[in-house]
């Protein structure tokens, strides 16, 4: 049990050590997404959705486990809860926004494989969050991720429009992007500290 | 297609699978998979190192169960199939290293249990392995893992000198260089991955211009 | 496409199998794993036991000076320390550092707090005859690297924690934990903050103020028990 106040850890998942510019985390999603913040924002809402839920259920099994003396079973207990939510929320999608559905493509069964939802599990285990901690976490990580993405939507929406270099196209410039917003947040260090 | 490969067996045909995940489909140059690790912990050459073959360990293992088990999976449960078959071997990745190197292991922190969403393994085992004999398996996947080491590598190499100024934890420079810091922070995780990509991208454009 | 990778291929998509099969696979799947992961982590378990154990004992080697042999106390709920001889991941623990004759040096007590990246995590040696902390070592730390990360490295940061006084006054410190400017360190319970990383500088002092002011009444009152472990 850390004593960290709520608001303290959400604004440190969220913006301090934001996921995807300072954690790593979530990056094939962040690079893939078109330029298109629309789609950018469904995203991060349905990540952070998938985040909520198994941050809920990695704290159940964690203690579970714990009680049981079964922590090495820990991982392959935390990802299987997460491909089973992936699953549900591609059907709950699925059915009611068909469009929104096609819109996301292979990036919805791919949060499966999102380094951020699994990462949010193995951080609020390994710092020890109570369940309410945990939850603002999985809150925070998700917001976190969602302006990432939006961001970075809007900056490639931009940059559509401009006159780059076709050899930098593409990825290379996403990177690039990415390493300036990542040292701009940088600059939050510190805060709330 | 070269005609004697359907005369000559095995070599030639494995040796193409092999050479391919080097360098033609390179997981993290080419493919842009693989990305969480190679920005997390390539700040030094001795982490890349260890995450490449941590990762690489995982890979090929699992390519050879899934491979091992392809017949008898039944369609709708593979991908859980091999989640769980990687997370088993990622798990037991985990415990070998904490027991060989307790260093290493805190170095790889939490990145360690990310290796099971690592993009490569699942792509190996769905496209490869799960469709493979065992043998042709496991040279893809390390085929496969060696152009990540590779890569991994170049990226560890690039941040430790020209962030810390050191090579393997050696001082290059000697105590009075200031290293260029940025370089082992995020920020330049991103930096020096994208100009890589850049570079390799420039090359390839240039030797399609000169056989033009 | 090589004609031959076709003919080893196995047809990817069969038709629908029963939800018995799937069940079967899944259940026969996660058995066998199971069992591996027992096996690997019973094997590599002493291993790992003695990883952790040696790198405690560098840790508390260093923050605890003249120190060959150490002792691990729990804090029990009636608020005394009771001597430790096996495992217990949930306790709080501090570690008790003999010299080679055999006496009490001090406790090695770990603590943590929030820095300017992230969490830091250090532990401290306390030597409560003199009533001080006499050494210091940051275990955990991402701080910004050249600068902040200097609190693990700066050996005249690390200096100032070779007899920083923590001397006890009713159940408080006499004297607070106090962190200066660079130079101006006067008082023995003053901490010289490193030059372009005050932030991580008084996160230290702070995360010790609050581990001290919670530790030192409890290892002084327990005395006796850390000393009952010395040898003649």
């Amino acid at each position: 049990m850390t004593s960290e106040s709520l608001g303290f850890v959400f604004l440190n998942a969220a913006i301090i050590n934001n996921f995807v510019l300072s954690l790593f985390l979530g990056i094939c999603p962040f690079l893939g997404i078109s330029g298109k913040r629309d789609t950018a924002i469904r995203m991060g809402i349905a990540v952070m959705f998938v985040m909520l839920v198994s941050s809920a259920a990695a704290y159940g099994i964690h203690h579970l486990l714990l009680a049981l003396g079964a922590v090495y079973l820990e991982l392959i207990a935390y990802i299987a809860v997460i491909a089973a939510t992936v699953q549900l929320v591609e059907m709950v999608i699925k059915k009611f926004s068909p469009a929104l559905f096609r819109a996301l493509g292979i990036f919805l069964p791919l949060i499966t494989t999102n380094c951020a939802i699994l990462g949010v599990a193995l951080f609020q285990t390994l710092r020890d969050y109570s369940f309410v901690q945990s939850i603002t976490f999985a809150f925070g990580s998700g917001v976190g991720f969602t302006i990432a993405l939006t961001i970075m939507a809007g900056l490639r929406e931009e940059l559509n429009l401009a006159d780059v270099p076709s050899l930098v196209k593409g990825t290379a410039l996403t990177l690039m992007l990415a390493g300036i917003l990542s040292l701009s947040f940088m600059g939050f260090g510190g805060l709330g500290g | 297609m070269r005609p004697e490969t359907l005369h000559t067996q095995a070599p030639p045909f494995e040796l193409d699978t092999f050479l391919e995940g080097v360098w033609k489909e390179n997981p993290v140059f080419v493919q842009v998979l693989g990305m969480c690790p190679v920005l997390a912990v390539s700040n030094s050459v001795v982490n890349s190192l260890s995450m490449g073959g941590a990762t690489v360990f995982v890979l090929v293992m699992s390519s050879a169960v899934v491979s091992l088990v392809r017949h008898w999976v039944p369609n709708q449960v593979r991908i859980a199939t091999y989640i769980v078959i990687i997370a088993s071997f990622v798990t037991v990745t985990a415990y070998l290293l904490e027991a060989i190197s307790l260093d290493i292991y805190n170095a790889l922190g939490a990145y360690l249990p990310l290796i099971v969403v690592n993009c490569i393994i699942l792509g190996r085992a769905e496209a490869y392995a799960s469709k493979h004999p065992v043998l042709p398996s496991i040279v893809s996947a390390t085929g496969t893992g060696l152009g990540f080491i590779l890569a991994i590598f170049t990226m560890g190499a690039v941040r430790e000198v020209l962030g810390s100024g050191s090579f393997l934890g050696v001082s290059l420079f000697g105590p009075h260089y200031e290293p260029m810091t940025v370089f082992i922070l995020p920020g330049g995780g991103f930096f020096v991955l994208g100009a890589l990509l850049l570079a390799i991208s420039w090359f390839k454009e240039r030797n399609k211009r000169g056989q033009a | 496409m090589s004609d031959h990778m076709h003919m080893h291929a196995s047809p990817s998509a069969g038709p629908p199998s029963s939800s018995v099969a799937m069940i079967r696979t899944l259940v026969v799947v996660s058995a066998v794993s199971g069992l591996l992961i027992v096996l690997v982590f019973q094997w590599t378990l002493p291993a790992i036991k003695a990883n952790h154990a040696r790198a405690l004992q560098a840790a508390v080697f260093e923050v605890l000076p003249g120190v060959s042999r150490v002792e691990t106390f729990r804090l029990q709920d009636d608020g005394t320390l009771a001597h430790l001889a096996g495992e217990d991941e949930r306790a709080l623990k501090v570690y008790a550092g003999y010299t080679d004759a055999g006496k009490l040096v001090g406790v090695a007590i770990p603590a943590q707090g929030q820095g300017y990246q992230d969490v830091i995590k250090v532990i401290y040696g306390y030597d409560p005859a003199k009533q001080a902390i006499v050494g210091m070592k940051v275990l955990e730390s991402k701080e910004t690297p050249g600068l902040g990360d200097k609190i693990g490295k700066d050996p005249e940061f690390l200096g100032n924690f070779d007899t920083l006084d923590v001397a006890l006054a009713g159940d408080g410190l006499r004297n607070a934990i106090q962190v200066v400017k660079h130079g101006a360190k006067q008082q023995p319970w003053q901490i010289d903050a490193i030059t372009g990383a005050t932030i991580s500088s008084k996160a230290i002092g702070r995360l010790l103020g609050e581990s001290t002011r919670a530790w030192l009444p409890i290892v002084q009152r327990n005395r006796t028990a850390l000393e009952a472990k010395e040898t003649r």
